[in-house]
């Protein structure tokens, strides 16, 4: 809410200044969105009377006007607003003066005629058009006669007033008024408010009731429902000191029926809504639910098509407002009007709330019927409207009011206990000083003992239900930054990371060792890239009921597609080189009420590893390079059973010829390979290789123990061997056999060269390996080794069809 | 001319030969020439059975000393010989220094990551356990159990991923208080927990607004918490992250699940405290808000509120890295743009 200081001024008597206010009242209230002047950065604007105003001889839309500033002699300047005429009192920008934008206005000629200065329009001195009133459209905004012409017109126009302008949390609605913030101002101060009521002065030779109506059937809709009528109004524009409250608060004035209501909304915090009486069809008042397609015009002209949850104010059940929310056009107080029937109302907040929001019609009236409405204060500031309203449009009030509904204003007694209260804010606080919180905030107590107290919340302050509400009345009146710092006392709490959640780390820590950045993506995709890349293929993700965007409907099943993503985003960039990993969640329905959630890490590489170097040779990422990173992070998370890779096609999204399912033992952990060329293209990205894991299966998998194994004192030998294979045989095939047949003493087959080429025989390859033979407990003898060696060669060659090179 | 005057005629030829020579084969050349079996020395000696045999010890001594010192004098050629060559060598050798470094793989955690590794540990080594809850919850969980009840603002459909009436994206971590206090064994002590994760909201992406974004939930339950319990643990994590010198202001807030409620700022660290863009010229920077456990929360999750109590806190990891390094797209930390991630050290 935009709070004018001037306001809170008027019923406090206030000592520190405006920046000094609003930081308080952000310590102990509600926050700040920001504090200003409207006539912040404005210079050099005084009142001016025309004095003669002639036509420009150049032009046909000028006119040179002498002005009188309240110097010796006047200005002459030069206009073209066409409302321009002798005898008005206008806003004057001087030589040398700052108007909206920072604009600086200078003495100079226009066609040819000397102008010493500007006369204003408000939106010239930085008035919006949201709350510029109405008839300044026309071009100059005129004074009244009152003004002096030298004053400053900033301080005239109340532009000088400094404005809070307060977010007030949704429990807070009592701060959606003056009077609510004049209360914790004072309690916060310790003041002692001195706030000002209007009486009503009725006029007894016409009653209300024979004029109007109410028969509230809904109560849940309107708990209470008030109406007053004032006769033979004149329409007219608002006296300037009502204006300025308005435009400083943020709403534009209208006309004197509609600031008034607009007035004592932000006065009370109490929604008014005046009917012009003679255009109403009718003069009995209700509420109801819309029928489900009605059609009504709202005030702003749109023709709104309601849904049955909607709520309606009717007159002879003829809609005449969306209840809470906005007037109707046909109803509206136009300058003819001449009997005005106002309404004072509680409606349920949740209605108008879902109105509003379905209908996009937020405004000051349903902010504050969202947050609750101070029971207490309606009659109040039906009767104050009702009176302002007679003494600015010269009509009036005819007796009694109207009551359709009536909720009571009920105050809440609550026990509190001085030793919990210390015992939840981790205070030493006296009875004393939480008498005086309550002292402060007005509200009723009975101390009860030495421990015990009564509070009695009062009905304006609505949010307060519990001893919880109180404490924290308590620690903010009393102040936070008067709380101790300390921390809970120690316990035997061991806390720390769990097995799980410290695997996970390392994980992480692995890939960045080996060069892969971590990436986070998107959990929500589309359905076609959630069931791309997956380890163990689901038909269908989860889908979102109600999406935003056609590209976030469903959860993934695997994260490459969203690595993939990443890479395009480079690539199209004119980033080459990526190496990156994710780790986190993905989404595998099972059937259950929700998706099993499981922890996967995937990797995605493009380009080259390492960026180009002058002393590197160039080395663009291959399947065996990334294999390799997965081979080292397998082999650190200290599997006890067997990885082995094993050719793959059944990924539509994979290379068909390069890529491999990843088993630990039997159980398919993951993949590894290069992204199918037609799914890179439809991804706009380059070659790229790929590895997603499920860290569920690592997790759960048996570990090897934590010995060590001796390091053997004795000697290696070692033996090469190259065989010609046909292509078929896989490295696997030769290491599982040349391991079978290698002997005791066989440690280590380790291949150091493969070679398929033109020197080759067609449907040949070549590989070699050096065989690395030790005994543990004695020096191994050359025979020994020929032996073994021997035995392998055999075998390789009648088994394998190998033939050794 | 006597034995005695060949000798040392002898050493005098020698030590200028050893010092005028220029590289090891000479010296060695000398070394044959003068020490060998068939060299003067040898030579010299061979001579001495024609003198007396007062004589004889005395020149045979000369003569030792004399092939000494041009042994002596021949290593200590050889070596500084051999110094210059290395030298020479080394000089060939020489490489441009300001020459880049061969690239290492080397890669960094997401910046998100590091603010969430660095307050985990914070809490950590303050005793606290880290739960990880689910990112697709029971709307129970989500709101309910919360004190948010059904018609409260923040579960408008508009706010929320639902997947079926009951069960939806979370749009919080606080899911996890209500789980972690049925879960709890208060025989065993208090209730010390940090809960990092994803969370979800119904929002179009832009600067300021992800569907996706982490945050850190926290809370300890127990006999013997109170909320100045809350500002001390908030003045740890806010210090521990930006700095020692920033102070820690508590202002009243509003969430459902928390009674008293609060938001803590610090002290602006770009302008401490003066006023500038950052802090829009308030000094004060919002981190999190926080409160003490709501008794309905407790209530709902079978805890009685009457003997424990505790606060909770939450914070917002991407927040926290965008004040940190002003990054002012947090579509930047989705994107994965690798000139991006790879500007965050890792320190945090």
């Amino acid at each position: 809410m935009k709070v004018s200081y001037n306001w809170l001024k008027e019923y406090l008597d206030l000592d520190v200044a405006p920046r000094e206010l609003s930081e308080k009242i952000a310590r102990t209230s509600v926050d700040i969105n920001d504090v200003y002047s409207l006539g912040d950065g404005l210079k050099k604007i005084v009142v001016g009377e025309v004095t003669s105003c002639e036509p420009h001889p150049n032009s046909d839309h000028l006119n040179v006007c002498q002005v009188n500033v309240g110097e010796d002699k006047p200005l002459q300047i030069v206009c073209g607003a066409p409302n321009v005429a002798a005898g008005e009192k206008v806003i004057v920008a001087l030589n040398g003066a700052r108007i909206a934008d920072n604009q600086k206005i200078k003495r100079g000629k226009i066609r040819g005629v000397e102008s010493n200065g500007m006369l204003c329009a408000l939106q010239e001195i930085g008035f919006s058009d949201k709350i510029a009133p109405k008839e300044s459209s026309a071009g100059l905004y005129l004074l009244p006669d009152d003004a002096q012409p030298g004053e400053s017109a900033i301080s005239y126009l109340g532009l000088d007033d400094t404005i809070i302008d307060t977010d007030v949390t949704p429990n807070r609605g009592d701060m959606l008024s003056i009077y609510g913030n004049v209360n914790d101002i004072a309690a916060f101060y310790d003041l002692k408010p001195h706030f000002k009521e209007l009486a009503v002065k009725e006029n007894d030779d016409q009653s209300a009731a024979d004029l109007v109506t109410a028969s509230i059937k809904d109560q849940k809709i309107a708990p209470t429902y008030k109406l007053r009528v004032i006769k033979n109004v004149k329409v007219a524009d608002s006296p300037l000191w009502l204006q300025i409250r308005l435009w400083n608060s943020g709403i534009r004035p209208i006309n004197n029926v509609v600031d008034v209501t607009n007035y004592v909304l932000l006065k009370y915090g109490q929604p008014l809504h005046s009917y012009d009486y003679d255009r109403l069809p009718g003069h009995d008042f209700g509420v109801r639910h819309a029928e489900e397609g009605e059609k009504f015009v709202t005030l702003d002209d749109n023709e709104q098509t309601l849904k049955a949850q909607d709520i309606l104010v009717t007159a002879d059940d003829q809609p005449v407002a969306l209840a809470g929310t906005m007037g109707g056009q046909g109803t509206a107080v136009e300058d003819d009007t001449k009997t005005v029937a106002l309404e004072a109302a509680i409606f349920d907040p949740v209605m108008v709330r879902k109105q509003a929001r379905r209908l996009d019609l937020h405004s000051e009236s349903s902010m504050r019927f969202e947050r609750g409405i101070n029971p207490s204060t309606v009659e109040t500031a039906l009767n104050e409207a009702a009176e302002l309203i007679a003494e600015l449009a010269g009509g009036t009030v005819a007796k009694g009011i109207v009551t359709g509904s009536e909720k009571p204003a009920k105050d809440k007694d609550i026990n509190l206990s001085l030793s919990k209260v210390n015992h939840v804010l981790g205070t030493d606080l006296k009875m004393a000083d939480v008498t005086d919180v309550f002292d402060r905030l007005n509200f009723a107590y009975q101390v009860q003992s030495e421990d015990g107290i009564v509070v009695t919340a009062p009905a304006r302050r609505w949010d307060i239900e519990l001893s919880a509400d109180l404490y924290e009345e308590i620690a903010r009146i009393y102040g936070y930054d008067k709380l101790p710092a300390t921390l809970p006392v120690m316990t035997r709490n061991r806390g720390g990371l769990t097995a799980r959640q410290k695997f996970i780390r390392a994980s992480r820590h692995d890939f960045e060792g080996m060069g892969l950045n971590q990436a986070l993506s998107y959990s929500l995709t589309t359905v076609e890239k959630a069931k791309q890349f997956q380890i163990s293929p689901v038909d269908e993700p989860m889908k979102l009921d109600f999406p935003m965007s056609s590209d976030h409907v469903a959860t993934r099943m695997s994260i490459v597609s969203g690595l993939l993503i990443d890479v395009a985003y480079n690539i199209a960039h004119n980033v080459n080189n990526v190496a990156l990993y994710e780790e986190g969640r993905v989404f595998i329905p099972k059937g259950g009420e929700r998706p099993e959630e499981q922890e996967h890490i995937a990797g995605a590489v493009t380009g080259q590893l390492l960026a180009n170097n002058w002393h590197v040779a160039d080395h663009p990422v291959d399947f065996f390079q990334v294999k390799g990173m997965v081979e080292q992070y397998l082999k650190n998370m200290g599997l006890a059973d067997q990885v082995t890779y094993v050719a793959d096609q059944s990924r539509a999204e994979m290379h068909p010829g390069r890529t491999a399912n990843i088993m630990l033992g039997d159980q398919l952990v993951g993949f590894v390979g290069q992204v199918h060329p037609k799914t890179a293209q439809a991804y706009k990205i380059p070659e790229t290789y790929v590895f997603e894991l499920n860290i569920e299966s690592l997790l759960s998998a048996k570990k090897i123990g934590n010995e060590y194994t001796p390091v053997s004192k004795f000697p290696t030998i070692t033996r090469d061997i190259a065989l010609l294979v046909d292509t078929s045989v896989t490295n696997a095939d030769v290491v599982a056999l040349i391991k079978q047949r290698g002997g005791a003493f066989l440690k280590d087959v380790h291949l150091f060269d493969v070679y398929s080429g033109n020197h080759l025989p067609a449907g040949k390859k070549s590989l070699a390996y050096t065989l690395t033979y030790q005994d543990d407990h004695d020096t191994l003898k050359e025979d020994q080794v020929n032996a073994a060696f021997d035995k392998v060669t055999k075998y390789l060659t009648s088994q394998l069809g190998a033939e050794v090179r | 001319m006597g034995l005695r005057e060949r000798l040392a005629e002898l050493r005098e030829q020698g030590l200028a030969d050893i010092e005028q020579s220029k590289d090891l084969k000479k010296i060695n050349e000398i070394r044959v020439k003068m020490l060998g079996k068939k060299g003067p020395i040898t030579n010299v000696l061979r001579g001495m059975r024609d003198l007396s045999a007062e004589e004889r010890p005395k020149v045979g001594q000369f003569a030792n000393k004399v092939r000494d010192e041009l042994s002596a004098a021949i290593d200590d050629k050889r070596q500084k010989l051999e110094e210059a060559a290395m030298n020479a060598e080394l000089a060939a050798e020489t490489v441009d220094v300001t020459l880049p470094g061969s690239p290492v793989a080397q890669g960094q955690p997401h910046v998100i990551q590091q603010v969430i590794d660095q307050v985990v540990d914070l809490f950590v080594s303050m005793g606290y356990e880290v739960a990880v809850g689910d990112e697709v919850e029971q709307e129970v969980y989500n709101f309910e159990k919360l004190n948010l009840p059904k018609d409260h603002p923040a579960r408008d459909m508009q706010d929320t991923f639902y997947v079926t009436p009951s069960v939806l994206m979370r749009t919080q971590t606080s899911p996890m208080q209500a789980r972690m206090l049925e879960k709890h064994d208060f025989s065993q002590g208090p209730l010390k927990m940090i809960s990092p994760g994803k969370v979800y909201r119904r929002d179009t992406d832009d600067a300021t607004h992800s569907h996706q974004f982490n945050q850190i939930e926290g809370m300890v339950v127990g006999t013997h918490i109170t909320m100045a319990d809350l500002k001390g643990t908030l003045e740890r994590v806010a210090q521990s992250l930006f700095g020692d010198k920033l102070n820690v202001r508590l202002r009243p807030s509003y969430f459902p699940f928390t009674e008293p409620s609060v938001e803590a700022d610090i002290t602006c660290f770009n302008c401490m405290g003066k006023g500038c863009a950052i802090c829009k010229h308030t000094g004060w920077i919002e981190v999190l808000g926080a409160g003490m456990v709501h008794p309905n929360v407790l209530k709902m999750s079978g805890v009685d509120p009457e003997e424990y109590g505790g606060f909770a806190f939450g914070l917002g990891p991407d927040r926290f890295a965008m004040l940190k390094y002003g990054v002012t797209d947090i579509r930047n930390f989705y994107q994965n743009d690798v000139r991006f991630l790879t500007q965050f050290d890792r320190k945090g």
